[in-house]
């Protein structure tokens, strides 16, 4: 019975399903542990109120989701033994070490001052405690450094031998670890969660606002939010540009995916939509725009551009996928800047947090980051296939010597538990949300703080 | 030779031991956590790790990362021979780690994460201890990979052992709270640190004198005769151990129970990795040849240098911020 059961294509499944889970978690809590840090040094600096009342209301939606985010993190990081031994035996000399620092020098980091941030505000100094931000803050980025270094290196490797037998070794930890692809993917990637935190923040403080329900803390939200759609929406489209062309130097064959071309040319259309066929070769229904690929790949109106032909058929990601997911993302990329056009002409019309259509829009924005980044990293990995690492191992030598029941049971079994565990997960944030940042301001004074003349300040005072 | 091996042998056993002792009393909390005599016990009981418990999983973390990093042979045959046992281990971990968040979020579900907190603990030291019993009995290899069944590690005796590291997790977890809390909850925990220190005491006994019957190689390491007075003082320095913490325990003594615990913890460690010794996949693996590349070891191994004793020191300084009993209001 288990001979029908492919431990492949079951581990295969099993490994994009946490990671699509896992990715949710980090996307969120990298923007959030910044932001976090911003808004205690504005209640430093500024001595108001508000400040605090926004943190502890997300604090606790940080620790919540921090915490699913260590739990599916600690699983994403057995599964390179229990799935794909095979990968982990013979790229084990050059994934491993980068594995390593990432828990040295973040997961023990972020795991330790979250102690403090979450439990010790009334047990050290101010000083401290805003440390303890800072110090979360760089260990969610420095987390993202290394994770993405290994991932890059995946897409984009150097620096390395292949001995007879097959294992990768080690030439220069430079190379491997600035390959190509890794600083575009770093820069696309932390923006992307920045981005993603800004647009739940902002959603939530439409709503409130939309509401009329914490006013004051809900234009902090919101505005904060509005700051960074206006600013970094637009620096993302930059990004994306620059990570899209550094992936048609080095993985033509992914950017002739997302493009769904299949012959190479001069002067390349850009199919804005489509039906990819894998078996035909051809993208049916294909509504194109002249020229744009390749002015947009080549930077010139008749800049070649590769098709799919070029490559042997084993040797295609699954192009539908690939299309798909790259016109979602550049569609919430597009409608973020929108987002951040609109608000700064209705800031500048002083009609920002008072004209109910768009704090309608931004409560709809709220999950745009998430579906984003899960776009774009079905982009990413997706269009690597067949190979897990880039034209020198395919996913299906990867794999461990399991039995394809056995990996039937465990995704089943991760199946069930995630839905329970994240589903109350996010119910829980949900009523945090819904609970607001009231409550917080008055069990403030119980937080020990040493300043009571915050509080009672009439000029501060909440409404 | 080269000794780079043998140094990461040396920190990953530490990392694991770590592991074992700091989330063991987690762990341990989490097996007593519905036999507490009260709502409030048990949040104190959560109050006492909740600031630590995330810190103190990620030492399997690193010890995992560790495997991979400095020895990717062994990783690669390990994890798929335990495959299941370490799903289910995550599993657990999950149900223990998320339930520190929901519990005190939740009103009626309340409940449910006592239990999930509960549970989880008790499956992620079961799968532990029936990994290490399996381990013990050694794992089959073919070239590079792992060869045998996805059941091999079922067997009484990795039973037994799962049910001896609950019990031993419970005795950490509980001497920790007789260090942490106070009142009717100090005397209950203190109860319950001398019932399970009986079990300790046997599953002890049971352990040190099966390890050498089912393999040679371990008898001949403990019954020769140089060897013997070497490593006679470990198993009655764990016999001294019991009846020290049980004549502590029973004197009223806060702190002394949860750190001669430690040391029969560590004892047995010494005593298991002594028996093991050179194996990193045993009877099969060597950790000389599952090491790395001479330069992924080094690369890594000058990272660790610089920044496990600054680990250390913050994570000391995490454990001095919560030093002293707990109190029930300490939850943010």
């Amino acid at each position: 019975m288990s001979g029908h059961l492919d431990p492949v294509l079951l581990s295969r499944i099993q490994f994009a399903f946490i990671i699509a889970f896992h990715i949710l978690f980090p996307s969120f809590t990298v923007g959030l542990a910044s932001w976090l840090a911003v808004l205690q040094w504005r209640r430093l600096r500024t001595g108001n109120a508000v400040y605090g009342d926004v943190y502890h209301m997300w604090v606790k939606i940080f620790a919540v989701t921090f915490g699913m985010g260590v739990v599916s993190g600690v699983v994403m990081s057995f599964q390179f033994g229990t799935n794909w031994s095979a990968f982990a035996d013979r790229a084990g000399n050059i994934l491993g070490p980068l594995l390593g620092y990432e828990v040295l020098t973040a997961f023990f980091l972020e795991a330790s001052f979250l102690g403090v941030m979450l439990f010790g505000e009334n047990r050290v100094g101010r000083k401290t405690y805003f440390a303890s931000n800072l110090i979360v803050a760089a260990g969610t980025l420095i987390s993202a450094f290394w994770i993405l270094a290994a991932n890059s290196w995946m897409q984009t490797p150097r620096g390395f031998s292949i001995a007879p037998n097959g294992l990768f070794f080690p030439l220069s930890w430079k190379q491997i670890i600035f390959n190509p692809s890794f600083p575009f993917r770093f820069a696309h990637m932390v923006t992307a969660a920045f981005l993603t935190t800004a647009f739940v923040v902002g959603g939530v403080g439409a709503w409130y606002l939309l509401r009329a329900r914490h006013v004051r803390q809900a234009r902090v939200m919101f505005g904060m939010a509005m700051i960074m759609a206006i600013f970094v929406a637009p620096m993302q489209l930059l990004f994306g540009d620059a990570h899209g062309r550094n992936t048609f130097e080095y993985q033509p064959e992914k950017v002739a995916a997302m493009e769904g071309l299949w012959e190479s040319e001069r002067g390349a259309p850009s199919i804005l939509f489509g039906w990819p066929d894998q078996k035909d070769e051809v993208t049916k229904y294909a509504i194109e725009i002249p020229k744009l690929s390749s002015l947009i790949l080549t930077h010139e109106l008749n800049g070649l551009v590769r098709g799919l032909k070029e490559w042997p058929r084993d040797e295609r990601p699954p192009v539908a996928l690939v299309f798909f997911a790259f016109r979602v993302m550049v569609v919430l990329g597009v409608l973020m800047i929108l987002t951040g056009l609109t608000a700064l002409v209705l800031f500048l019309k002083k009609r920002l947090f008072d004209t109910r259509w768009f704090l309608g829009w931004c409560v709809a924005m709220s999950p745009a980051g998430f579906l984003a980044v899960l776009a774009g990293w079905c982009i990413s990995e997706t269009g690597r296939q067949p190979w897990v690492i880039q034209g020198l191992m395919r996913t299906s030598q990867a794999v461990s010597p399991v039995k394809g029941f056995a990996v039937a049971l465990s995704f089943c079994a991760f199946v069930l538990t995630y839905a329970v565990v994240f589903g109350a997960g996010v119910h829980y944030i949900l009523k945090l949300i819904r609970k607001g940042p009231e409550a917080e301001g008055q069990i403030y004074g119980s937080h020990g703080l040493s300043e009571p003349a915050l509080i009672t300040d009439p000029a501060t005072k909440k409404e | 030779m080269s000794q780079i091996p043998l140094v990461w042998y040396c920190l990953l056993i530490t990392a694991l031991f770590l592991y074992v002792f700091l989330d063991g009393l987690d762990l341990g909390v989490g097996i007593l956590f519905p036999f507490a005599p009260s709502e409030e016990s048990r949040d104190l009981m959560m109050n006492s790790i909740a600031p630590f418990w995330d810190g103190n999983e990620t030492w399997l973390v690193l010890a995992g990362g560790g495997l991979l990093a400095a020895f990717p042979l062994a990783y690669a045959i390990l994890m798929p021979a335990f495959y299941m046992p370490v799903i289910l281990m995550l599993l657990g971990l999950i149900f223990r780690g998320v339930a520190f968040e929901f519990r005190f979020k939740a009103v009626r579900g309340r409940r449910v994460w006592d239990y999930a907190f509960h549970f989880g603990s008790v499956l992620a030291a079961f799968m532990q201890g029936m990994i290490l019993g399996s381990y013990v009995k050694g794992v089959q290899v073919a070239g590079r990979s792992f060869a045998g069944g996805p059941f091999d590690w079922v067997s009484a005796y990795s039973f037994m052992t799962g049910v001896a590291l609950v019990f031993g997790y419970t005795l950490l977890g509980s001497t920790w709270l007789v260090m942490k809390t106070e009142g009717f909850t100090q005397s209950w925990a203190r109860k319950c640190a001398s019932y399970v220190l009986v079990y300790v005491a046997l599953f002890l006994g049971v352990v040190s004198i099966s390890m050498p019957i089912m393999n040679d190689s371990i008898r001949a390491l403990w019954f020769t005769s140089p060897h013997y007075f070497y490593l006679a003082p470990m198993p009655l320095g764990s016999a001294l151990l019991v009846l020290g913490i049980w004549n502590r325990l029973s004197r009223g003594a806060d702190n002394s129970p949860f750190f001669m615990s430690l040391a029969i913890f560590f004892l047995g460690y010494i005593g298991w990795g002594i028996s093991l010794w050179p194996w990193l996949v045993p009877f099969a693996v060597t950790f000389r040849q599952a090491a790395a590349a001479p330069s992924s070891q080094a690369f890594l191994l000058a990272g660790t240098a610089v920044v496990l004793p600054l680990i250390l020191a913050y994570v000391s300084y995490c454990y001095y911020v919560f030093r002293g009993k707990v109190s029930p209001g300490g939850y943010y």
